[in-house]
Parts: structure tokens; sequence; C-alpha cells
């Protein structure tokens, strides 16, 4: 983790948050500022707004108080700043596009005009960026037909390509196997070692990152803690949260949590399908 | 061989002007149909084009009751059509229902202002099949003018328009106005669709607007080398249809669909076979067919 100094700008910081549907509030309250190469856990049940955090992160949903300042500018204003990787989902198999296309869009497919200049940089920009996750032998195959966790190393090239301040991730270990997972997140740990990009992590499961963690944030029922793994993933703590008991056990390197699935379905992998744009329009 | 003579179809090229304009014509909406195709099929739009060509339909029926140019009529009808699928069926859970309440209603009130028109006749069923001998050079401004600007556009918006219509997620997470390409886009193909009208009939956009660009994306996975591809088979369809039908003197778009449909199942048929090669070599997904030739 990269010194915490004044002169250092944050990646991220949140200043009073809150966030409410009608009369439903998520979270409130919420003071929180990430430092560049910090990875920091976003954690919490199905509905507590996780998803909602990044959202409002990206620009894409409004605080109900508050304000948020993302790579040095407002959510929404900063987002070429900022690097999105997705969870896994089913791509059409006859879908016209390759790896290497998926790749460069992470790079400029947010720019105007055809961009038929500075060819050949942008292909040795996206080859890099693919090399680097371990992705070059099936970059030009159609994304479609590649195996979930193949998909998500082009995903992380897709993200870190544009060599953003900030990586937002967004369930990208879901539905992917132990090894997968594992490989994934140990190239997300690598580029904010390497490259001090910060990392904000929305999971429903922190084993698969927990050597990595920083600081976790935990969001329940409206209350949300911030801290150490070691100081929020406490059965004291969660307990707390959850407003019930809940035992949190450690067992070879990993957390476990009783009692939380059952009340709230924590750990059940949940495909959420909705769409990111969904709550905008 | 009477079907196709060559000799009196070289004749008619070279010495009716009209051929000649329909064969520029062609030409242009090959490339502007072909650079189309690509996005339609990955944004799954064939049914919306569709649709948005029925209402073209409806459009230059009702110009042909009020005595004004069916090219205006039927733009006006796709450019309204276009609107009202990208606004109306935006969410992907509405959108194939909307697109047949809209293209059923349209094709309705288009049969209607046809019942009421008392000219030609052939002006009637041109307008669903086509009528690209009937080209002169006034229209031929409209279609060369509104070719380029569809061309502009799209040259502006590409790199945009393609994350969104692939990746829509991660191209709003990288702020990408995803809903303004919707309407900009559904705009392109309204006007494209209205030039279509009048090579192919409305009847029969889809086989050019979406055909060639289907085919293509059996054979190659790059959005490149689809759009490349899309615009010959495009070309090929459109100026072959044309010319092919001189002789027998038959109507240009059994030709033009003929062809396209023919392409697309050779291409199908490269596809199977070379998914078959690649099963039996290994497990591994299957190469990209272009590059590999």
């Amino acid at each position: 983790m990269a010194p915490v100094s004044d002169d250092v700008r944050p990646a991220v910081r949140v200043r009073g948050a809150g966030l409410a549907f009608g009369p439903r509030t998520l979270w409130s309250g919420l003071d929180l500022v990430v430092e560049p190469g910090e990875f920091l856990a976003v954690l919490g049940p199905n509905g507590s707004g996780k998803s909602s955090f990044l959202k409002a992160l990206l620009g894409m949903q409004d605080l109900s108080a508050g304000t948020v300042e993302i790579a040095g500018g407002r959510p929404g204003g900063a987002n070429r700043k900022i690097g999105y990787i997705p969870q896994q989902r089913a791509i059409d198999e006859s879908l016209t596009l390759r790896g290497v296309d998926l790749v460069g869009l992470g790079l400029d497919g947010h720019r105007w005009g055809p961009g038929l200049t500075g060819m050949a940089a942008r292909r040795r920009r996206v080859s890099e960026a693919i090399e680097a996750v371990g992705a070059t032998r099936y970059a030009k195959q159609p994304v479609g037909r590649l195996s979930g966790g193949e998909q998500q190393r082009l995903r992380v090239a897709q993200a870190l390509v544009g060599d953003p301040e900030v990586l937002l991730c967004d369930e990208p270990l879901l539905s992917l196997d132990l090894a997968h997972q594992r490989a994934i997140s140990e190239l997300i740990d690598e580029r904010r070692q390497s490259a001090g990009t910060a990392v904000l992590f929305v999971t429903h499961e922190i084993n698969p990152v927990l050597p990595f963690v920083d600081r976790v944030l935990y969001l329940v029922n409206g209350q949300f803690r911030i801290g150490k793994p070691d100081e929020v993933m406490t059965t004291e703590t969660l307990s707390q949260l959850y407003g019930t008991r809940v035992e949190v056990l450690k067992v070879g390197g990993q957390i476990h949590i009783a009692g939380a699935q059952s009340a709230l379905c924590e750990g059940e992998p949940h495909h959420h399908e909705h769409d990111v744009e969904e709550q905008v329009g | 061989m009477d079907l196709f003579d060559f000799g009196k179809t070289w004749e008619l090229i070279t010495e009716l002007e009209g051929v000649q304009t329909a064969l520029l014509a062609a030409a242009i909406l090959g490339l502007v149909a072909g650079v189309l195709g690509p996005l339609i099929v990955m944004r799954r739009m064939s049914f919306a084009v569709h649709g948005t060509s029925e209402l073209a339909f409806t459009g230059g029926a009702a110009a042909l009751l009020l005595g004004i140019g069916v090219e205006y009529g039927a733009l006006i009808g796709a450019v309204v059509a276009a609107l009202l699928l990208g606004i109306l069926g935006a969410r992907d859970a509405d959108r194939d229902s909307v697109i047949g309440v809209i293209l059923s209603f349209g094709l309705g009130m288009g049969v209607l202002f046809l019942s009421f028109y008392k000219g030609r006749s052939g002006n009637k069923f041109g307008i669903l099949t086509g009528q690209i001998i009937t080209i002169d050079s006034t229209n031929l401004t409209l279609f060369v003018v509104s070719s380029v600007v569809v061309l502009a556009v799209l040259a502006l918006v590409y790199r945009p328009l393609l994350f969104a219509s692939v990746d829509r997620n991660v191209a709003v997470a990288r702020g990408v106005p995803v809903k303004t390409l919707t309407v900009v886009f559904a705009l392109l193909v309204g006007v494209s669709t209205a030039l279509s009208v009048k090579v192919v009939g409305s009847l029969l956009v889809v086989a050019l607007m979406v055909t060639p660009a289907a085919a293509a994306a059996r054979v190659t996975a790059s959005p490149w080398k689809a759009t490349v591809l899309s615009v010959v088979f495009a070309e090929v369809s459109a100026i072959g249809g044309i010319v092919l039908s001189l002789a027998p003197g038959l109507p240009v778009s059994a030709f033009v669909t003929a062809i396209s449909f023919l392409i697309y199942v050779v291409c199908r048929v490269l596809a199977w076979q070379r998914d078959r090669r690649t099963r039996v070599r290994s497990v591994d997904p299957a190469p990209d067919l272009v590059a590999a030739a």
C-alpha cells in the first residue's frame, strides 16, 4: 500500500454520503478516503447498496446526501480515469468480437471519430495489456466462445489498458472456479502494487481477495463499518451490524460467517441480471 | 440461354442512362447497408429494421396518395418509426412486441392509403418491392446526400457505438452516452431503410441491411473484417441483382434477395465446415476463418 501523505491526491473521497430510495435508506453518513494503491473490499448482503455505491462513484446514481470525488473529479466527469470490471456473463457465441477488440474498446471505445490515426501504437498497447494478463493465446478468438475465466482475464486487460487511477470491480469473480478466482485477484493485486491503482472491489465473498485487502467497507441494513479485515470481520462487529448473533470463524486463513446466511442470504452467489445503467433511466 | 443474355445485358447497361443511375444508386446503398449491417446484427435489430421498413411503406403510400414524392414519404415514415422503436423499445423485454405492434398498424394504414390511390398500380407495387429503375437525377441527389450524411455521422460515432453495441455495461461505466447513441443509430437506420425501399422495396429491406452482415458474422469474429465483408456482400447483391435482372426483365428485388441469401448459405456452410474441422483437431474454440485463410 502506498504511503498516506497529504500531498498525494486520494483516489476516492466520500463525504457524508447517503443513499435512499424513497423511505428506505441504504446507507448514510458515509465518510471514506481511498488512497492510491489501496485495496478496499466492499462487502454486504444482497440489497445492501454495494452496487449502488459503485454506481454513485461512476456518476450513474445520484446521492441523497453528501459528496463524492473520484480520480480528482466529480462522479461521471472522470470516467476515463476509471477502469471497470463487471461480473462475468454469457456472451453470444456468434458475436463478432474478439478478445483484442474487447480490450481495444477499453482503450479508446469512448472516443469519437473513426480512430484511424495511431493504429500501430494502439495495437501495441492492446497486445501489451493482453500479454500482461496472459491471454495472448486466445485473444484473437471470438469472446463468446471463451470460458468464463478467459473472458475475465480479458476484462482485466480491458479495464487496465487505459492506465486507470481507480479500478472499480463489480463482483468480477462470480461464477468463476477457485483457480480462476485466484488468478484474476492476483492480476488485480499486481496492478495496484506496480502502478498504484486504487482498487474498490465489490464482492459477496471476501476469501478469494482476503490476502490483498487493506480495508473493508461492510454494508448491512443501512449501517456500515470501515476498517482492516481483522477489525471488521469479527463476531462482535458483524453481530452488531446485522443486529443478530453472527459467528465469524477463521479457518486456514479464510473467514467464514455463520448465521448471516440464514437471515440475509449472504454468500449465496447472486447473478444480478440488472444492467448497470438500469437505475439511471 | 434466354434468362441471362449477356449481350443484351451489356447493351442495356451502356445505352440506358436510367440503368447507369440505378447501378450508381445500388453501389451507394450497398456501401451504406453493408457498413450499418454488422451493428444491426450486433444490436439484434433485424426485426426493428423490418418494422422500420414497413413504416417507410406507410409513409410512401401516404405520399403517393398526397401526390408528393414517395421517397420523401418513405424517409419521414422510416425516421418516425426508427425513433418510436428506439424510444419505446429501449428495454429489451418490450422491444420485440413494440416492433410487432407498430409494424402491423403501419402496414394496415399503408394498405388503406393505397386503396384510396387511383393512379398507376405499378406505383403501389413499387413501394413494396422496389422500383430502382425510376430513380432519376433529382432523387439521385437526395440519395447521395442522405448516404453521405449517414456515413459521416457513422464515422463520428463508430467507436462509442460499437462499444455500446457489444459491451453495454462497461461502455456505460466508461461514460459512453449509450441512450443518445441508441437514438442516433435509430435515425441512421431510418434514413438507410428509406434509401433501401427505393431499391428492393419495403418488404425486402432486410435482404440488404441484415443478410450480408449476418453472412459475414458467420465467417469472421473481427468487427472490421465483418464490416468489409458485409459491404462486399451487399455490393455484390445490389449491383449483381440489377445486372442479372436486366435481360430477363424480372424484378430487381428477386435477384438481390436471391444473391444475398445464397451468400448467406455459403457462409453458413463454410462456418459449419470450419467448426467441424477445429472440433476434430482440438477442443479449443474455433479460430477466425478469415485470419486463417
